[in-house]
């Protein structure tokens, strides 16, 4: 359905004593947002890395728009690191500046788009400041601002939201969400799986150097979902039990006044509809809803099922 | 290209509109011009008082034969009881009181100088001077050597030094100049590599600690990063360098003239000889006078002999050369470490050919031919210092000529290496590195 913005082929990576990246093929669909999850060490890093030409891979290799990546990509790419930082001596401004004018801006464009956005957030006042003046939250907004100011089709954010207020964090969501409406690939690495449902349309999972999953958020998590059920009803909950075949397994029960919570999980294929209206006339159904995982969930329970493998 | 420019124009504007720099390009000619002219003033202003000895000679024969110079009387006495000079010291003004003892043997410390202040050391100088040349006139006269036959031998030699050139001229040379010049330059080369291979060192790992390095890297190859700051940090140490010579020269010119009432329109050769001339006459009036005189003359003589743009071009050659090949490595070693406090153990190899090179400088000015001179003055890791002593000397050609080579060589080779070490490095946190990790660095791909 949508054209493919970086396509990465059967990249490999090794380093000294281990190897980083085994194979690894992901396609980013353009106009996306992207979460690329991964425990910590799996590789992550050392892929956005090659993404960003930091290092080069082995063998496979990375296309941007069709184009296999080369220098004049930088300027198409915005990246915020998980480790970042600026000159603590110099001031904001002149920094802003200096980091623009190395993507590619001229200087003239860059103070125009600074201006643009120190007025957007609202923060002129620091033009003049040293660094080291700032926040640490003050100078993620800043970092943020270098990484998208050059306008890149590819932004590359890892771990955004660390170390913002959740004010800020909300400004910054906003802001990714907008850059995609304008049409930007955003690639998000993070731990935080409640941002990724909020914000990602497509995910990857890689461990221990390898990828493990992907695909869009709602594949995925259908991909795991266990037929499982959440029925609340008002009736008599040893009635309803006996009156069940071995098609149904019941997980958990929570009695709770004259409601039955009822979690039940349908074996064999057995259609919804067929519960249902065995439950009919056993009682009132206040609710039925399938129960739909969480990456938080899929996630640990894949990376805890592959490390057993290995 | 254009990010490289932009990197270095950061590198050079962040550090010379720092304090530090601006206050040690500030304080450091004053030093300098402090050390060429406090010793000057000193010696003017400590003999503009007159001062009164009193001789206690016990035997008569010094009698009137301690000549009194510009600041410095001899006042003869006639009670010869030290005992008695002492009581009376303090309400005479005598500076200091000189006894001379009966019994001229002149065993160390038989003749005795007693003033109220530790004495200067011209005073000492001038008094024993005398005393040894009139005792020496006597005991000559005493085994029957005539006065006018003393004055006829008495010969004053002093060495003029020619060089043949290859065009069959003689130029007038001067060795001291010569090894002053070459010594000079030699020296500062060494502290200029120090000085700003270390301030390469500590850019590089404040990008890293700072954890901005990231940021730029994926904007720019890491070797533009490297040599950005490298480039950026040489241009630095120019301006510092031009900085301190004009100011420098500019210090000394205005408090010589100045202190020295000398019109302005006079040279500053002539200054120079005038202050010789001025404390040759305290010190040692009779004797090294003239001599010393005609050798400043001589030297100033030799300086138009000596070729300057030669010099400078060499020592621009050297620096850059020295620089490049010092410096990368100076990054690299920063890119490997953590922080300042780790460099420690890399620091060694890059610090030991430069001390080596110093230590074999101080030989190199006295034996500019021999096999240590040329074997050091070859050799890329020594040469910049070394050779750059040798040049006003004069070096054949091929000399020079396979130096520069070499150095050009082994700085692309240093260059190459510190920046594979560099490129991993910098985005290596937290691990302790040691120099086969250093080795895996270099093998890697990319």
């Amino acid at each position: 359905m949508n054209q493919s913005l970086l396509e990465i082929k059967n990249v490999r990576k090794q380093f000294a004593n281990h190897l980083a990246l085994d194979d690894v093929s992901i396609n980013i669909p353009e106009g996306k947002i992207f979460g690329l999850l991964g425990p910590n060490g799996a590789g992550k890093t050392t892929l956005i890395r090659i993404i960003n030409q930091i290092t080069a891979p082995d063998s496979g290799e990375v296309l941007l728009s069709g184009v296999k990546l080369n220098n004049s990509h930088v300027a198409n790419i915005g990246y915020l690191p998980e480790e970042r930082g600026l000159y603590k001596k110099m001031k904001v401004g002149e920094q802003a500046l200096y980091l623009a004018q190395l993507k590619g801006l001229s200087k003239k464009d860059a103070l125009k788009k600074l201006k643009y956005w120190f007025e957007k957030f609202e923060i002129q006042t620091w033009w003049n400041k040293k660094v080291e003046e700032l926040s640490k939250g003050m100078q993620q907004k800043v970092q943020f601002i270098v990484t998208i100011l050059h306008e890149p089709k590819l932004l590359i954010f890892d771990e955004p939201f660390s170390g913002f207020d959740p004010i800020n964090t909300n400004l910054l969501k906003q802001e990714i969400l907008q850059l995609k409406k304008d049409g930007a690939t955003v690639i998000f690495s993070t731990h935080n799986m409640g941002s990724v449902e909020e914000l990602c349309d497509n995910i990857a999972l890689i461990n221990k150097s390898q990828k493990i999953l992907d695909g869009s958020l709602d594949d995925v998590r259908s991909k795991y979902k266990s037929n499982t059920y959440e029925i609340q009803f008002s009736g008599n909950f040893n009635m309803f039990q006996a009156t069940l075949t071995s098609n149904y397994e019941i997980l958990e029960h929570i009695p709770s006044d004259n409601l039955n919570i009822v979690k039940i999980r349908l074996l064999n294929k057995i259609p919804t509809n067929e519960l249902i209206s065995q439950m009919l006339p056993l009682g009132n159904i206040s609710s039925f809803k399938e129960i739909i995982p969480g990456i938080n969930e899929i996630f640990i329970s894949i990376v805890e099922e592959t490390n057993r493998l290995n | 290209m254009n990010k490289i420019l932009l990197i270095i124009k950061r590198e050079y504007l962040s550090r010379v509109r720092k304090k530090s720099f601006i206050i040690m390009t500030i304080v450091g000619p004053i030093l300098m011009a402090a050390l060429m002219i406090v010793p000057v003033v000193i010696n003017q202003m400590e003999d503009n008082e007159e001062k009164i000895i009193a001789v206690l000679d016990s035997s008569h024969i010094f009698f009137n034969k301690i000549p009194d110079s510009e600041f410095l009387k001899f006042k003869y006495l006639e009670d010869n009881s030290l005992e008695n000079a002492r009581k009376q010291f303090k309400e005479s003004n005598y500076y200091a009181v000189l006894f001379i003892p009966h019994i001229v043997s002149y065993a160390s410390g038989s003749v005795q100088l007693y003033s109220s202040k530790q004495p200067t050391l011209s005073v000492k100088q001038h008094i024993s001077n005398s005393l040894e040349k009139e005792l020496e006139r006597q005991k000559l006269r005493a085994s029957g050597i005539d006065e006018n036959i003393l004055e006829s031998v008495k010969s004053n030699v002093s060495l003029k030094t020619f060089k043949w050139t290859d065009e069959g001229k003689e130029e007038e040379t001067s060795t001291e100049l010569k090894m002053a010049v070459g010594f000079i330059s030699g020296f500062l080369i060494y502290i200029f590599i120090f000085l700003y291979g270390a301030m390469v060192m500590r850019g590089v790992i404040e990008e890293k600690t700072s954890r901005i390095v990231e940021i730029i890297v994926s904007s720019v190859r890491p070797f533009q990063l490297m040599m950005g700051k490298v480039v950026g940090v040489a241009m630095v140490g120019l301006t510092q360098f031009l900085l301190w010579v004009i100011l420098t020269f500019t210090i000394v010119n205005i408090t010589q003239t100045m202190f020295f009432s000398v019109d302005a329109s006079k040279l500053k050769i002539e200054n120079t000889e005038n202050y010789f001339a001025n404390s040759s006459n305290i010190q040692n009036e009779n004797t090294v006078k003239s001599e010393n005189f005609d050798e400043i003359k001589d030297m100033f003589a030799t300086i138009k002999n000596i070729d300057f743009g030669l010099i400078i071009s060499m020592f621009i050659f050297y620096f850059i050369g020295g620089y490049l090949l010092y410096s990368s490595l100076f990054a690299a070693v920063g890119a490997a470490v953590d922080s300042e406090a780790d460099t420690q153990q890399f620091m060694l190899p890059i610090t030991i050919p430069l001390i080596v090179a110093f230590i074999v400088a101080q030989n190199v000015v006295n034996n500019h031919d021999g096999a240590l001179s040329f074997w050091f003055s070859i050799i890329p890791f020594t040469s910049p210092i070394v050779m750059l002593v040798r040049i006003p000397f004069g070096v054949p050609a091929w000399e020079v000529g396979l130096s520069m080579f070499l150095l050009i060589l082994t700085f692309i080779f240093t260059t190459w290496l510190a920046g594979k070490i560099y490129r991993t490095g910098i985005l290596m946190y937290g691990k302790k590195v040691n120099y086969k990790e250093l080795w895996k660095w270099i093998k890697y791909n990319n």
